[in-house]
């Protein structure tokens, strides 16, 4: 199935501008920091300046004293509770507060409660901790040696820093096939640690009703449902009296997935203070303890024919966990989704294992718009698939047309088994080297090179290239859940007697544009204006049950419950046609219409001039009209949508870079991005989230950087320290599309938010490496970074620069 | 969030204003201006002031003027100068280009609204750009105190990070840059990403006599390590010398020689030598370009 832009005309659809973003740009959007309810207290968190180091003692006693403090909590006030420990959503305990060890710098080790967020942050000081250092374990390809310290001593009989093999494909096959390679191309890969760094950090409000025994907290969270089941597991709170409000969320990326030691112990204030507790971390507290991303350590083979045929790929990955094992991602995935690693190549035969280790870092490792780590895998394949192309001597554009799987082999089930729905990857590829004018840029490289041999001065020109296969939309429940709980979404849905509606959804926007694009759902299927449709999200005592806005899921899962639940709603609006039109049901014909406030309509076929709108429907579905048996009245539907499989969206990116190699500095001048998530609800939006995916990949790409020192030290804490690009990093995106539709999926859309993360950082890394001719250095390529690979010296990211 | 820790606030009616009220409360009163380096500093609790002194109502330190003659005069920046107006100034950018290629590489136009070119010079960050470009235009600080007005070089102004010449109970007033006729001057930077420190940086100011000699010569470096931003040997090489790129090379070597930079995550210690270097030659060839642009204009 392959088809244009012109396949996502459907009424509803289009460029509709963000219903929200009337709020927005007013400054009127409202988030956890703006809520203040009447005898608000604050929070702060004391913080270990240590990496690995033992807590002898915790005196409390002057901050206390504070005549403005009201509670100071510690690991031993958790402890008692039985909260010290919390579970992780990858089978391991995080510590909330630290009780017997501190084992990263930033891990939380206290909190104090005060009548205002000064005479808190005051109070910190007041505590005075007694640290017994220890040696850190910094350089995870250290964490495994015989003398390495044990960070988990708290883990029954744990005696070393390992905490899961894993391995996908076919060992032998594979073997196979590289045994009988004309050619093996290996190559060694850091996917250095990054961080979310959503604008607005993780913040709570929570209170606790000592009367009615109900918990109520407002929090930054993607996940609402999952985190209400969390906090009742933890806080012994029945989760019938526990409702989470999820506000306006300024930024996302998988950072606001994981529970984090903050927002336990505001409830802890909450109830120990009976009033209510605001907590809201600064921008060092989100960069050093929150979940940061990636860390994979790959080392990579690929084997191909005498015609440059990829014949397989076989793939270790060390992967850094930090301290406590808390990836967020589908339980039974301890690699997340790392392995659709053979991307978008027809490739017979691979293997994958991964190592996880503890180190003394802050936990995490699935965040930051990484699909469940396929942006690991796209980075891997996409590097090899370049390197391959390198020493073979082979154009890398040609190379990859050459191996891309070709229309009709979906759907298609991978060497290591994933079935991929739908994908047309010639054609994308095709679209962005004809957009970039590929050949021009080829022989713009060549003179510019010449120059360069001839005078020494650049700048030098590189193409780089992706072709990504994304995975996204998780489910099905049956393969996936987080901490049990099934990865499908519950979706409700009510038109009122007048005919506008209310949608309810399980998933929650952090930027995305759920109001309007799932507005834009109920207005393709019934045929109401985008603006009759208000949606709800975000708060559990009013929306179903459901998994929540992470891994791209939201038009893949909680889009397509939406649309299911409209269409039940259309089936009963048929219904109370029939009586009102005195016809059976099936000889009406639906016809969406204009999109105006009437909604669609029912007519009788062959009956012209004969029909009823949704508006007139619902007015009666509402009234005094006799109802057949069976049809209950009013126009409500719920629905629960478990996905039969992911979705796979994909693309072709060409980024074209300019080198200093003076200086080493690189300049995006263009980047060509092409991107097929199947049908397009509101192309406006995805444009946008496409946007934003470029700009993180160049981020990632080129000074995105989170390094520790030799203690430990984390070297990132600041966005002075921790670089986002800018506009002026930023090139004029041009954009192009071809639409490929999900087959499965009710609408024939496919996840977009993650795509352009996930594609777009081997595009750029590819260009620099293609542009000073080296065949690998790792992210992120700062000056000093391509200066030093320039020198054939080049500067391993994860460790601090000596 | 990050709050600061408590302290008192005073808004400044005059120069002396100022002096008096830091000579009451001691080295533990801070002048605000701009406010750009000490409120992140003071809201992460590395400087904890007793008291700030607001100067920002102080007008008689803003403004940017010519004193004197072209000959003999300088252009003098008030320290209450705000960048955004450094670098729209054209009588600045007129005689010395190397403000506008260093204003325009400094933090992004809200931090530029707002910060001072005294607060920043004051703030004696290593990293700081004007440091080097006040230095190879061998500007000259007045300072004021209880006493009255003195005069340092700003080639002496610098006493290690974070430190200069102005004492507790003293105020920087103004900079003089003297004025040259026929000088050419230039800014170059290397940034990981618009807005941040630098890498490091070079700043040069070139003064050519008959046959394109080089008759005098600043040569500013940041962030590379050197206490007082500048390239002094760089500078002996080139004096004398034709301006031209064997020169350039010789004085970029030299200036790479003497530097002495640390590691750190913008860069190894062999990089930042060879930037030193590297734009050292740049800042030179572009000030010379300019000079000649001048000379034959003129």
């Amino acid at each position: 199935m392959t088809g244009t832009l012109d396949a996502c005309a459907g009424p509803g659809f289009g460029p509709v501008p963000r219903k929200e973003d009337g709020r927005f740009v007013r400054g009127r959007g409202r988030f956890v920091d703006d809520i203040a309810l009447p005898g608000m207290l604050h929070g702060a968190v004391l913080r270990s300046p240590y990496a690995h180091a033992r807590i002898r003692s915790v005196d409390v006693t002057a901050a206390e004293s504070h005549p403005k403090v009201r509670a100071v909590i510690t690991g031993e006030t958790l402890a008692a509770r039985g909260m010290a420990w919390m579970p992780t959503f990858s089978h391991d305990v995080a510590a909330v507060l630290a009780t017997d060890k501190v084992r990263y710098q930033g891990q939380e080790v206290a909190f104090v409660v005060a009548e205002d967020r000064y005479a808190a942050r005051d109070a910190l000081a007041l505590i005075d901790v007694d640290y017994e250092p220890l040696p850190p374990v910094v350089d995870a390809r250290l964490a495994l040696a015989l003398d390495a310290p044990v960070i988990r001593d708290d883990l029954a009989d744990r005696t070393d820093n390992h905490v899961f093999d894993w391995e996908t494909g076919d060992p032998d096959a594979t073997a196979a096939l590289f045994a009988r390679a004309a050619h093996v191309s290996e190559c060694d890969l850091v996917y250095p640690r990054v961080h979310p760094a959503p604008l607005e950090t993780c913040g709570t409000v929570a209170d606790f009703d000592r009367i009615s025994g109900k918990l109520t907290v407002h929090a930054t969270a993607q996940a609402p449902h999952a985190h209400r089941m969390l906090y009742a597991r933890i806080a012994g709170i029945p989760e019938h009296h526990i409702r989470i409000i999820a506000p306006d969320i300024g930024g996302g990326f998988g950072n606001k997935v994981g529970m984090y030691p903050g927002y336990l112990c505001a409830v802890v204030g909450s109830i120990m203070t009976g009033a209510p507790v605001k907590w809201v971390e600064d921008r060092s507290e989100n960069l050093m303890s929150t979940s940061f991303a990636r860390d994979f350590h790959m080392h990579g083979e690929i084997a191909a024919d005498a015609d440059g045929h990829i014949l397989a790929l076989r793939v270790s990955v060390l992967a850094d966990h930090g301290a406590f094992n808390a990836t967020a991602q589908p339980s039974k995935f301890p690699a997340g989704f790392f392995g659709v690693f053979t991307g978008s190549y027809d490739i017979a035969a691979a293997h994958c294992r991964v190592t996880g280790v503890y180190t003394n870092k802050a936990p995490g490792g699935v965040a930051y718009a990484c699909s469940f780590r396929v942006t690991e895998a796209v980075y891997l394949v996409e590097r090899l698939v370049d390197v391959l192309a390198h020493d073979t001597g082979r154009d890398p554009a040609e190379l990859r047309m050459a191996n891309l799987l070709t229309p009709d082999r979906f759907p298609f089930r991978s060497a290591t088994g994933w079935e991929y729905d739908s994908g047309d990857y010639p054609r994308a590829l095709r679209t962005a080297l004809d957009t970039a004018g590929y050949a021009g840029i080829r022989a713009e490289q060549a003179a510019r090179r010449a120059s360069f041999e001839k005078t020494g001065k650049g700048p030098l020109t590189g193409i780089g290239m992706s072709v990504f296969t994304e995975a996204v939309g998780a489910g099905p429940r049956r393969l996936m859940d987080i901490m049990g709980l099934g990865m499908a979404d519950g979706a409700e849905l009510r038109v009122h007697p007048t005919g506008t509606a209310v949608l309810r959804l399980s998933c929650m926007s952090q930027g995305q544009g759920h109001e309007t694009t799932f507005a834009q759902i109920v207005s393709h299927e019934l045929g109401l204006p985008v603006d009759a449709v208000d949606v709800v999200q975000g708060d559990t005592d009013n929306t179903p049950f459901g998994l929540g806005t992470y891994g791209s899921r939201s038009t893949p899962v909680s889009g397509a419950a939406a649309s299911v639940a409209a269409r039940k709603v259309r089936e009963q609006a048929r219904q109370v046609a029939a009586v009102l039109l005195e016809v059976a049901a099936d000889d009406l014909r639906w016809d969406a219409g204009p999109g105006s406030a009437e909604g669609g309509s029912f007519s009788v076929a062959g009956v012209p001039g004969v029909s009823v709108s949704l508006r007139e429907i619902a007015m009666a579905a509402h009234g005094g009209l006799d109802l057949p048996e069976g049809v209950e009245g009013q126009l409500a539907a719920t629905t629960v949508y478990n996905p039969p499989n992911l979705t796979f969206p994909f693309g072709a990116y060409v980024c074209v870079v300019d080198v200093d190699p003076g200086t080493g500095e690189v300049d995006v001048r263009r980047f060509v991005a092409v991107d097929d998530c199947g049908v397009r609800i509101n192309p406006m939006i995805v444009e946008g989230q496409i946007h934003g995916g470029l700009a993180d990949g160049v981020g990632m790409a080129l000074m995105e950087l989170v390094a520790f020192d030799d203690d430990g030290n984390h070297l990132s804490a600041s966005f002075m320290d921790y670089l986002l690009p800018t506009a002026m990093e930023c090139p004029p995106w041009e954009l192009a599309a071809t639409v490929t539709p999900s087959p499965h999926h009710p609408l024939g859309a496919k996840g977009v938010g993650e795509s352009a993360t996930v594609g777009s950082p081997p595009a750029v890394v590819n260009a620099v490496l293609d542009a000073i001719g080296v065949r690998h250095a790792d992210m992120p390529l700062t000056p000093a970074h391509v200066w030093r690979a320039l020198q054939g010296r080049p500067i391993r990211p994860d460790i601090a620069i000596r | 969030m990050q709050v600061p820790a408590f302290f008192e606030y005073q808004r400044a009616t005059s120069v002396e204003h100022v002096v008096t009220l830091l000579e009451r409360f001691g080295p533990e009163a801070r002048i605000v201006a701009g406010g750009h380096s000490l409120i992140p500093m003071m809201k992460l609790r590395l400087a904890q002031p007793e008291l700030l002194v607001d100067v920002n109502d102080l007008h008689e330190l803003a403004g940017i003027t010519v004193d004197g003659s072209v000959d003999a005069g300088h252009l003098r920046i008030g320290a209450l100068t705000r960048h955004a107006e450094l670098l729209a100034s054209s009588v600045a950018g007129e005689h010395f280009p190397i403000l506008h290629d260093a204003e325009r590489v400094i933090a992004d136009p809200v931090v530029r609204n707002r910060g001072t070119i005294g607060g920043s010079v004051c703030q004696a960050d290593p990293s700081e750009d004007l440091s080097g470009v006040f230095t190879a235009l061998r500007a000259v600080a007045v300072i004021r105190g209880a006493d009255g007005d003195r005069t340092v070089p700003m080639r002496e102004f610098f006493h290690g990070p974070y430190e200069t010449a102005v004492r507790p109970a003293e105020i920087l007033v103004e900079l003089r840059v003297p004025l040259r006729t026929g000088a050419g001057s230039a800014y170059v930077k290397v940034d990981r990403r618009a807005g941040d420190w630098a890498v490091a940086a070079a700043g040069a100011v070139v003064s050519l006599g008959p046959g394109g000699v080089v008759d005098e010569v600043g040569i500013g470096l940041t962030a590379v390590g050197d206490a007082d931003f500048t390239a002094v040997e760089a500078e002996d090489l080139l004096r004398g010398r034709v301006a031209d790129e064997d020169a350039f090379a010789a004085a970029g070597a030299v200036a790479a020689e003497h530097c002495r930079p640390t590691a750190d995550q913008r860069g190894p210690v062999d990089y930042k030598r060879h930037l030193a270097g590297e734009l050292t030659v740049r800042a030179l060839r572009d000030a010379v370009a300019r000079a000649r642009r001048g000379r034959s204009a003129g």
